[in-house]
């Protein structure tokens, strides 16, 4: 007998929000720090009920709430989470304390308006995740841009303003013709309710229309080739914290859009243009490791790589097939993982050195043996090594698009390859060979302290427990993702069928006119 | 004529009635100032604010109550009280941020609140009348009032010229507001909306004829509420008028013209839709894309915000365009969360303005939230609603009026209004990268007045505001409830 507790997804979703405004209120640095970071902890131990609660086997909505929000239009706050949407709730939560952790040492610049708006952040990343509504959907999808901006713009590097407006225009430009697909939608089916939307027929000229406007807005935020630009920019400049919340949380809320929206809602047009998505999505598989491979800089290097594994999410997603969607949505975790672990490990040796460029390190192995260790751990997660979680999600989605379109799985399977090749090369560049800069020794660098090391242990844990026990999550996982699989096949044949006999009938009057 | 026609309903007027009195109660009080005995002066502002709410309150007691009065040529729909809800909002901000700054600029600080209350009178009758000559006249009575208003600073020649200018341009609009209902009442044999459309249906009406009204017409509304190619006047007038008044207007005027524009095209010309629908639409599709692109190239605040206006009016048009209850609903819905993110973004503006300056130059938000976070906290806020982020008011405003746009069949409008609505953003973030993001120079480097109690309060409410009705839209369409705004009905 588990326990039911009610409003827990609004209590998830909006104590960070109550914890942005006590941190803004409480006067001292010191106190808005530790109020933070108790506001992300308590919001994990809190999300962790999802899972102890978790009904196993069940396909549909859990936790879901529903009340009307805007009567006139039958907007609703609709909020539920399914085996496609619990793990990047847990990701999200999982991430913040840590991300939050990292702030609490090494931020010293405005704590209480950094606080305040990674806290922000936080409520409209799982806004979006658990939003059932597509006009809730779409203002959790929005509103993440403000705080993530202001995050770029204050505390980024040197070009984090050029960054931040970069990254605000892109995002609000590529989401801006959502609205108007949003709106078309509703006067077609006249619901505004994701899953009805994934039950629905809607007529083939709105669907292509409506696809594309998703796509476009997802794309950006993917981000998928060609719309990535913003992304190294947006990256190279975000504060640690900032880089770790982007790439591990905020760019699924594409990926997520793409496989909870996108490709259900529309099945006809997402079977249309599917091969374009996934030539696209292989594109940058190989382009953002070709690209890593030629960077100097670890930072550049580790956001390049993200548009590399996001392209591996996509390809699954595209596939629309159980493995592909699963896989997917694993891989998802995984990368959040990985990049987030990635990029904390790269800020922790930028805020020791000042320095991102592989060139000014060399030798690392002798000098800080723990920091090094780890750092293969985490770059052999990103690269999909076996036993690690990278692989199951790569090792899954390459049989979904092998079951989809096999050349797609043959040139995906080539990235792997590049993936380990760009991050070995990193890892010799930094850590083997000899200390030629003082700057490296054991005298001026410092391993991990304590603090460090508890932010990394719990990365390195579950990197182990997804890669020996994926179906831990895939158990969870599967059931929600073949249920949807099945209410597209079941809208995708009503489709044929409804459209066989009416084009039979034409053929008929045509032959009788004649 | 029946006895019911002789019948004088007072119902549908009460809020004009009521701020009229309030107008003149302020100008008895102010005439015992001149005598210099009683120092009723500091009084004047609060005489009025009461005058504002009580008529406000008299507005929503009368919603739900739906007359019409004087032979058809004046209705209290909710849509009406909506309107005034609209600009009583706009007035009673204005006067908040009237009471420290006008005294600086003109002694008669009577008639100033005299006039801000009387204009407020007009701009409620315009989405009242339902007659072209009740209509003409609450547009003189408003439009009267603003060219007095525009150049209040009779010592500043920028004032001088916006006051002649909008009287100028303001007077041609007016004439063809006139000859359009001429030959409008030429074509059909009526003035009163009923009649013309009756008229219309049964086909008596002149068509050549009535296409050239309703052509005049167009242009007599697209002077008042700025729509290129009409809008030339907007970005002098807005700078040089006195902040307050500048304000006032861009939510004021609008509001009651868009209002009576949407009364007249739905009530009078809805068989002639078809015709009229897609001319506004390229003028919408025209005033968006030349505001917002004229407004990136501003660094004069107060520039930057008429040019901001102009894109407005253009999204708001977008709903007008179909003449559904939905996209006049959507409109007003634009116009009230408009009339809160305006008001505190002139707000910040008077703030930010020396002593006797009218205007501020964009450069001189540098680095303001270092010095006043909670100004540029604010100043956020009405800044993303404006360019349509979510949670706040802008946002929904955008979503409804583009809403009724998509269920009349206008997708093409809606998206490309979307497109525009991205391109604002850019110029609404400058002024955030420029209040956070970038370090103020020697020059720029202005300290802002103290906030005035009244002001500071002003600034409050416009938040708060913009804030609420952006996560909970449905506390306006609850309060101006008629089953209104109910595009499931529409579909």
């Amino acid at each position: 007998m588990t326990l039911s507790i009610p409003y827990l997804l609004t209590i998830i979703t909006f104590l960070p929000l109550v914890g942005a405004a006590i941190v803004t209120l409480v006067p001292g640095d010191g106190a808005k720090k530790w109020l933070a970071l108790a506001t992300t902890l308590v919001t994990f131990l809190v999300s962790l009920l999802l899972w102890t609660n978790w009904q196993d086997g069940y396909a549909g909505m859990q936790f879901v709430e529903d009340v009307v929000w805007f009567a006139p239009l039958g907007i609703r706050y609709a909020l539920g989470v399914d085996g496609v949407s619990l793990f990047l709730v847990l990701l999200t939560t999982f991430l913040m304390p840590i991300a939050v952790f990292y702030s609490v040492l090494y931020v010293e610049h405005r704590v209480g308006a950094y606080m305040a708006l990674m806290l922000l952040l936080e409520t409209a990343m799982i806004g979006v995740f658990v939003a059932l509504d597509l006009v809730l959907f779409f203002v959790f999808f929005e509103a993440s841009l403000i705080p993530m901006y202001f995050l770029i713009g204050e505390w980024g590097g040197k070009n984090r303003v050029y960054a931040a407006v970069k990254f605000f225009l892109y995002t609000f430009a590529g989401s801006a013709l959502m609205v108007v697909a949003i709106l078309i939608v509703y006067f077609s089916t006249g619901s505004f309710d994701i899953l009805a939307l994934q039950k629905a027929q809607m007529p083939p000229a709105v669907q292509t229309w409506a696809f594309l406007a998703f796509s476009l807005a997802f794309a950006v935020k993917t981000p998928l080739f060609p719309f990535h630009t913003w992304l190294p920019d947006a990256h190279v400049q975000a504060p640690t914290a900032g880089s770790i919340i982007l790439a591990g949380v905020l760019l699924k809320m594409g990926t997520y859009g793409f496989l909870r929206l996108a490709m259900p809602v529309f099945p006809q047009a997402a079977e249309q243009f599917g091969p374009l998505l996934a030539t696209l999505a292989v594109v940058g598989i190989l382009y953002g490791a070709l690209v890593a491979l030629m960077q100097k800089d670890i930072k550049s290097l580790v956001a390049y790589s993200s548009v590399a594994h996001l392209g591996y999410v996509m390809l699954g997603i595209v596939a629309m097939n159980a493995q592909g969607v699963s896989g997917s949505i694993l891989q998802m975790v995984n990368h959040g993982l990985s990049t987030g672990a990635l990029f904390l490990m790269v800020g922790l040796l930028y805020e020791r050195r000042h320095t991102r460029m592989l060139d000014e390190f060399g030798g690392l192995w002798a000098s800080v043996p723990v920091y090094t260790g780890l750092f293969l751990v985490v770059a052999m997660s990103s690269a999909g090594l076996p036993g690690l979680n990278g692989f199951v999600g790569e090792f899954t989605i390459m049989l979904g698009a092998y079951n989809y379109m096999p050349i797609f799985a043959v040139l995906a399977a080539a990235g792997v390859i590049l993936a380990a090749w760009y991050l070995l090369t990193a890892f010799r560049k930094m850590a083997q060979g000899e200390i030629t800069n003082p700057a490296n020794d054991r005298e001026h660098l410092k391993d991990l302290n304590g603090k460090e090391l508890a932010m990394v242990i719990p990365f390195i844990i579950l990197f182990f427990v997804i890669g020996l026990f994926p179906n831990l999550f895939f158990d969870k996982i599967n059931p929600s993702v073949e249920a949807m699989l099945e209410t597209r096949a079941a809208v995708l044949q009503q489709a044929t069928a409804a459209q066989t006999p009416a084009f039979e009938l034409a053929e008929i009057i045509a032959t009788e006119a004649q | 004529m029946n006895s019911a026609d002789l019948q004088l309903n007072l119902h549908p007027v009460l809020p004009e009635l009521l701020m009229v009195a309030a107008t003149a109660a302020v100008m008895i009080l102010d005439m015992f100032n001149r005598k210099g005995r009683t120092p009723t002066k500091a009084a004047l502002p609060w005489v009025a604010l009461v005058g504002v709410l009580v008529t406000a309150a008299a507005s929503i007691w009368l919603i739900g109550q739906p007359v019409s009065s004087f032979q058809g040529m004046a209705i209290n729909d909710t849509r009406a009280q909506a309107l005034n809800l609209v600009v009583l909002a706009g007035a009673a901000l204005t006067i908040l941020l009237s009471i420290r700054y006008i005294p600086n600029v003109n002694r008669q600080t009577g008639e100033y609140y005299a006039l801000i209350l009387l204009v407020s009178a007009g701009m409620m009758a315009m989405g009242s009348a339902t007659d072209l000559m009740a209509l003409f006249l609450a547009l003189e009575t408003f439009s009267l009032g603003l060219y007095i208003l525009a150049g209040l600073n009779r010592t500043d020649l920028r004032s001088n010229e916006a006051a002649m200018k909008y009287f100028l341009l303001g007077a041609f609009a007016s004439a063809f507001f006139v000859y359009g209902a001429a030959y409008i009442y030429g074509a059909t044999g009526s003035t009163r909306f009923d009649l013309i459309a009756n008229a219309l249906f049964d086909g008596k009406a002149d068509p050549s004829l009535l296409a050239i009204g309703v052509t005049l017409l167009i242009a007599g509304f697209g002077f008042k509420v700025s729509l290129v190619p009409f809008h030339m006047w907007t970005p002098d007038v807005y700078q040089g008028s006195p902040t307050p008044v500048t304000a006032f207007m861009s939510v004021g005027t609008k509001a009651a013209a868009f209002a009576a524009f949407y009364r007249l095209f739905a009530f009078a010309l809805p068989s002639e839709q078809a015709t009229w629908g897609p001319v506004l639409g390229a003028l919408a599709i025209l005033t968006m894309t030349l505001g917002n692109l004229a407004a990136l190239r501003q660094s004069s605040l107060k520039r930057l915000l008429a040019y901001s206006s102009i894109a407005h009016a253009g999204y708001i048009l977008v709903g007008l365009a179909t003449a559904t209850s939905a996209g006049i609903d959507g409109a007003l819905f634009y116009l009230i969360s408009y009339a809160f993110m305006n008001m505190g973004a002139f707000a910040v503006i008077i703030l930010l303005e020396r002593q006797g300056e009218m205007d501020a130059l964009g450069n001189r938000l540098n680095g303001l939230a270092q010095r006043h976070p909670q100004v540029a906290m604010l100043m956020s806020i009405f800044m993303f609603s404006l360019a349509g982020v979510p949670p706040f008011a802008g946002f929904f405003g955008k979503f409804f009026v583009f809403a009724a746009a998509v269920s009349g069949g206008y997708s093409w409008l809606a998206a490309v209004a979307m497109l525009n609505s991205a391109i604002g953003a850019y110029y609404y973030l400058r002024i955030v990268v420029n209040m956070y993001f970038a370090e103020p120079t020697e020059e720029t480097r202005i300290e802002p007045q103290q906030a005035s109690i009244p002001l500071a309060f002003a600034l409050g409410i416009s938040a708060v505001f913009t804030v609420a009705l952006g996560v909970l839209p449905s506390l306006w369409t609850n309060l101006v409830q008629s089953g209104a705004l109910n595009l499931v009905a529409m579909r």
